[in-house]
């Protein structure tokens, strides 16, 4: 904003130069007038430097007001004052030989304001594209027809595309809205603004005076239409984008219950508790981290992921070998004794770190966002979602590429089968859960990344982990990534339209619904074996 | 006899078509051309063969021949992807009923592992199969008449479990069971019951009292289809057999005729 | 049992006519010893103690529904508990209106929270509740109806054991997250409260508590006895035989979705009793009773008193619920979900047939070896699935 401003009067101050008061024309002649000391002359040369473009013109104005603008001798002349009192010359920044002895050049509140100025209108003629692209968006924003003359003969020497177009939009924004501009010159500009295709271009347009010809208001209303389609597309594109995140946050956790479900059909209702155990993991490693070793805090999260994966698996083999063995073939019972270990877990955390949120940081990789588009895309979500997919796809390696994962496959299809063929199905089960607590576990790292971790975190995932897994089609892993994904995009895209909880609650109805429809879910296995 | 033209002309009552028309009408089951898929796998290819009322039929084949997957379909279990299924003369297309129908309809099951009600007394087994009100509303305020308590001392002196009316039928023996499911068939008193594998697990005693038994059934009216492999079991019975091979029909006729069919021993019997 | 073939089953048991008896010992002493002892006799039973009982009973009514279904039908639903809450926010809907001009807004028509909203008038659905046979109604209608339709989609598709668990879970979470909207009308976080009197009576007086509880022990033996009732008849040995092998109960020729629909249905409308009952004694009803959490209680209560007994799950519910009183209110507090979590386990481990099961099985063996003919045949469920 600051910058704005001084943009804008910079540009007052030229177009007034332009007008005849100056009477020197390159950096020369403005130093010699800063040599008078007098206010008014200062102010000229200011302006002559503003718009000169010359590099040293940005020395000598901010050395000026940092009051290192010296000058002395006869006939007067104006140094730099540099570290430890040198002066330089204003020029080639070269030490002087002969130093006379100088006084400041002097400022006063308006000399200051013209600084000001002029160092903006330096920024829009500055060597740095990147400055000068900052300088003409801020000259856009601001919308003051002072401007247009400075923007014009900037517009007339820049080269670099992108400031190019920048200064294009300015002025047109400029434009678009001033009185007494020729119509043609009005189109031009609302074409030159419709094409930006943003929010800020849609008010822009809507600010077409009233009095303007028909031609104009058609040429907007055109322009406005277009941007508004446009926007819905990114618009939706954003959702579909917030849908893919939670999809991966949904198929994290899912994907772990998927596997005890579809190997062992075995309704594990501690499944969240496991993401609550890798959340928990992931702050006790970053506690560590932070009283012995602060540098590898970037890493905490990486250090993590293998160790939430071996403490929840370990914690899953356990549960399997005391409770969940004696159980199997009663799905419904297996189900109230998983839920009556939630509660213990989720009351032995709450012993042992209260029951409040725990604060778990992001390493710096993980905060910040980028854009594409009007798509605004955090890091953190993006790595959520490429661990989701690497999750998803070492798992499908595992199931397909190892030994353990024949086996797993083998038992899913026929339990009876697998162990008649010397398959030790007992293992096989307990690997098979400590592998999906281990994924939960994973999951859990990923997820105090965006939620907090407090003993009720894994609850608040359960529900939703069942409808994904049951929506997709139990025993298929594909099933739960299009289930949790679709889930995931279905949920955002309501929400806009619906309100965060009805669009919940409409996706609720929908899955339940959708399973009365298909009771074996998306990707069902079929044929004569399935019984109900 | 063999199209779909032939036959949609054929349930229209009074058409004059004679000779085609009398297959049809006097079959009580007519299965034509019924093809059943299951991913890829053609678990029914193109079966088409007929039940006379009053008929004993029994099916041989080996695994995976469709011989569960036919009554499935017949039972309103598993869709046909094509084909036609007809039952009592023509006049009810099975294939748009669902089981309860079907069964109500009169064609009674027995699973081939045997299925009876375990919690439930053997008593109690009877009782609820037994032909009669089927609605949930009446039933809460249902009470047995004398007729219904008499049927079922009949069905029990023929099952021979008279003396176990008041075990649990979770506790009864393999072989028991499988009579007393056949028991609760006869209590259903269908038209039509499909045996699968009743003697599977059966002593040789056991066995041919089955068999006594169901030509007992058959002898009082009702149509049989018995599934079997045990080939003894089949003789025993002594009646038309059918050997079915990858969904479809290999051979048919007495079982000296189909056991000397090239084609059987090839893929069941074996040489 | 074996001139049984003429004779069903006694509508009452040796446990149920002790379980009558007990409730009407209850129904007889607790309102005497409230209302006859001096408040310093050592025999008096305090006004809360008579509400807390009556609360109990309630829980007992609810988890007999949970068991009719469950236990006899193999429906295991975790999403009782709203229709439970939905019989309690009919109530309190009523109890609601009754307030009259004496809320803290002073309107005569309005509760206070809509008086909050900045509503103007009342929503449609809040009309008849001023009437308390309409609010009768709703206790049965609003959880019957919930019932019959989402039962009717579910049984007819046939979605049977976990994932009908699942869905009836997801039932009640989205009507949970349904009635924490304030646009809902029906109090949003903070439920229904501030009730002041039923059908003229103050809510607060120790004649109508007593009132209240006696009328919680009534429903509690009427709904256990038309259980029975149902449980025995011919429609109820259809349920079992449903619960133990549908497929064959629908090739013997029955409609299972219709008898699943109408035990569920009635399971549904008990619940709501329950819950109507419960509301004017504890006072509140909020959305937490939707909490897919307090479903799955529920079904630990039948656990542990016995699934497929009726009597086991009455008692259950009161076991559960005076320990977790007693355990919630002491120094023992933060481990009470220790005991809770330990007892799911423990019971499907240990006691998969819970307590009342457990004896029938010991009475039952015990008979068989002293040869006393006409034992009882425990109905003990399979394991469930």
């Amino acid at each position: 904003m600051l910058l704005a401003l001084a943009v804008l009067s910079a540009a007052a101050l030229s177009a007034a130069a332009l007008a005849g008061r100056a009477e020197a024309q390159d950096v020369g002649g403005a130093l010699a007038q800063l040599a008078t000391n007098k206010y008014d002359d200062t102010e000229a040369a200011l302006s002559v430097l503003a718009l000169s473009g010359d590099p040293a013109a940005v020395g000598i104005v901010s050395a000026l007001a940092e009051g290192r603008l010296v000058f002395g001798g006869t006939p007067p002349r104006v140094f730099i004052q540099g570290e430890g009192g040198a002066l330089l010359d204003p020029l080639t920044r070269q030490p002087v030989a002969d130093a006379p002895a100088v006084k400041p050049v002097r400022v006063n509140n308006r000399v200051r304001r013209a600084i000001e100025a002029a160092s903006g209108a330096l920024s829009l003629v500055s060597p740095d594209p990147a400055k000068r692209l900052e300088a003409a968006q801020a000259v856009g924003r601001s919308r003051d027809v002072a401007a247009l003359p400075a923007l014009d003969a900037v517009l007339a020497k820049e080269t670099d595309p992108k400031v190019k177009s920048a200064l294009a939009l300015a002025r047109a924004s400029i434009v678009i809205g001033q009185a007494g501009v020729s119509e043609a010159d009005r189109i031009a500009a609302i074409e030159v603004v419709g094409a930006q295709g943003n929010q800020d271009a849609l008010a822009l347009l809507r600010s077409v005076p009233a009095d303007a010809s028909p031609a104009v208001k058609d040429a907007a209303a055109a322009a406005i239409a277009g941007i508004e389609r446009n926007l819905a597309l990114w618009g939706a594109a954003q959702n579909v984008w917030y849908g893919l995140s939670l999809g991966s946050v949904l198929l994290l956790a899912a994907i772990g219950l998927a596997i005890t479900f579809g190997v062992m059909g075995v309704i594990n209702m501690a499944h969240g508790e496991m993401v609550m155990l890798g959340a928990y993991t992931t702050f006790v490693v970053q506690e560590l981290i932070r009283t012995h070793n602060p540098g590898l805090f970037d890493w905490s999260l990486i250090i993590a992921i293998p160790l939430a994966f071996l403490f929840t698996g370990l914690i899953g083999v356990i549960i399997e070998r005391t409770v969940i063995r004696f159980l199997y073939g009663r799905a419904l019972e297996t189900l109230l004794a998983t839920w009556g270990i939630s509660l213990i877990l989720q009351q032995a955390i709450r012993t042992l770190f209260g029951p409040t949120n725990r604060e778990v940081g992001a390493p710096s990789w993980m905060s910040g966002s980028f854009e594409i588009g009007q798509l605004s895309i955090t890091y953190g979500r993006l790595w959520i979602i490429v661990f989701a997919l690497l999750v998803f796809v070492a798992l499908l390696a595992v199931l397909r590429l190892t030994r353990i994962g024949l086996e797993m496959r083998a038992v899913t299809q026929n339990r009876r089968m697998a162990a008649s063929m010397g398959i030790r199905t007992n293992w096989v089960d307990a690997m098979t859960f400590g592998l999906g607590s281990g994924i939960a576990g994973m999951a859990g790292v990923a997820l105090s990344q965006i939620d907090n971790v407090s003993p009720n975190l894994g609850q608040s995932y359960i529900i939703d982990s069942f409808l994904v897994v049951v929506f997709g089609g139990v025993g298929n892993l594909w099933g739960t990534l299009v289930g949790a994904m679709s889930l995931g995009v279905a949920n955002k895209l309501l929400e806009p339209y619906a309100g965060a909880v009805l669009g919940k609650i409409a996706l609720l109805v929908i899955v339940i619904l959708f399973i009365q429809k298909r009771p074996r879910g998306l990707f069902a296995l079929k044929g004569r074996s399935i019984e109900a | 006899m063999s199209d779909t033209e032939t036959l949609v002309r054929d349930i229209e009552p009074d058409d004059g078509l004679g000779a085609a028309k009398k297959t049809l009408t006097e079959a009580l089951l007519y299965l034509n051309a019924v093809t059943v898929t299951f991913d890829g796998f053609r678990a029914l290819n193109e079966l088409s063969f007929t039940v006379d009322p009053g008929e004993m039929r029994a099916i041989i084949g080996p695994n995976g021949a469709g011989k569960t997957t036919m009554m499935d379909v017949i039972t309103g279990k598993t869709r046909p992807d094509k084909g036609d299924v007809f039952f009592n003369g023509g006049t009810t297309d099975l294939t748009r009923l669902d089981e309860t129908e079907i069964a109500t309809l009169g064609i009674g099951r027995k699973f081939q592992k045997p299925t009876v009600f375990e919690s439930h007394t053997v008593l109690d087994n009877l009782r609820l199969a037994l032909k009669g009100q089927r609605s949930a509303l009446p039933n809460i305020f249902r009470r047995e008449t004398a007729a219904e308590r008499e049927c079922i001392d009949a069905i029990f002196e023929t099952i021979r479990l008279t003396e176990h009316r008041d075990r649990l039928g979770g506790a009864l023996s393999h072989g028991q069971k499988q009579w007393l499911e056949i028991g609760m068939l006869l209590a259903q008193d269908p038209k039509l019951l499909l045996v699968d594998e009743p003697v599977a697990g059966m002593t040789d005693a056991e066995t041919a009292q089955t068999a006594e038994l169901l030509r007992e059934i058959n002898a009082n009216g009702h149509s049989v289809v018995v599934v079997e492999h045990d080939m003894t079991f089949v003789r025993d019975l002594g009646v038309r057999v059918m050997c079915l091979h990858e969904g479809s029909v290999l051979a048919e006729g007495t079982l000296d005729q189909v056991s000397a069919n090239e084609r059987v021993i090839e893929v069941y019997l074996g040489r | 049992m074996s001139t049984s073939e003429t004779r069903p089953p006694a509508l009452l048991t040796t446990s149920g006519l002790v379980f009558l008896g007990v409730l009407g010992a209850a129904v007889v002493l607790v309102p005497a010893l409230n209302l006859l002892t001096a408040p310093d006799s050592a025999l008096h039973v305090p006004t809360y103690v008579v509400s807390l009982l009556g609360k109990y009973l309630t829980y007992a009514l609810l988890a007999l529904s949970v068991d009719l279904i469950w236990g006899y039908v193999g429906i295991l639903s975790l999403g009782h508990g709203a229709f439970f809450a939905l019989g309690g926010y009919a109530m309190g809907m009523y109890l609601m209106r009754q307030i009259g001009p004496r809320g803290v807004y002073g309107d005569p028509v309005l509760p206070d929270f809509m008086v909050f909203l900045n509503w103007k008038e009342l929503p449609w659905f809040w009309y008849g509740f001023d009437l308390f046979p309409f609010a009768a109604l709703m206790v049965l209608l609003a959880p019957g109806i919930l019932a019959l339709v989402f039962g009717w989609f579910a049984f007819r598709s046939r979605v049977t054991g976990v994932y009908l668990s699942i869905i009836t879970q997801a039932m009640t979470f989205a009507l949970l997250l349904a009635f924490f909207r304030n646009d809902m009308g029906f109090g949003g976080n903070n439920g229904l409260t501030d009730f002041k009197d039923i059908l003229g009576f103050n809510i607060q007086a120790d004649g109508t508590r007593v009132v209240l509880f006696v009328l919680s022990a009534v429903a509690l033996g009427l709904g256990y006895v038309l259980c029975r009732f149902l449980v025995r008849s011919h429609f109820g040995k259809v349920l079992v035989a449903i619960r133990d092998a549908e497929t064959r109960v629908r090739f013997t020729g029955y409609r299972a979705e219709n008898y699943k629909l109408v035990a569920f249905v009635v399971s549904a409308m008990l619940a709501g009793i329950a819950g109507a009952l419960y509301v004017p004694q504890v006072g509140i009803i909020n959305p937490s009773e939707f909490s897919p959490a307090n479903s799955i209680e529920i079904i630990v209560w039948v656990a542990v008193g016995g699934r497929g007994t009726l009597v086991g799950a009455a008692l259950g519910a009161v076991l559960v619920n005076y320990a977790k009183t007693y355990f919630t209110s002491g120094l023992l507090a933060p481990y009470w979900l220790f005991m809770l979590g330990g007892l799911f386990v423990a019971v499907t481990l240990f006691l998969p047939k819970g307590i009342v099961g457990t004896f029938y099985d010991w009475r039952a063996r015990r008979r068989a070896s002293d040869d006393i003919p006409g034992a009882e045949p425990a109905a003990a469920p399979k394991p469930a699935e």
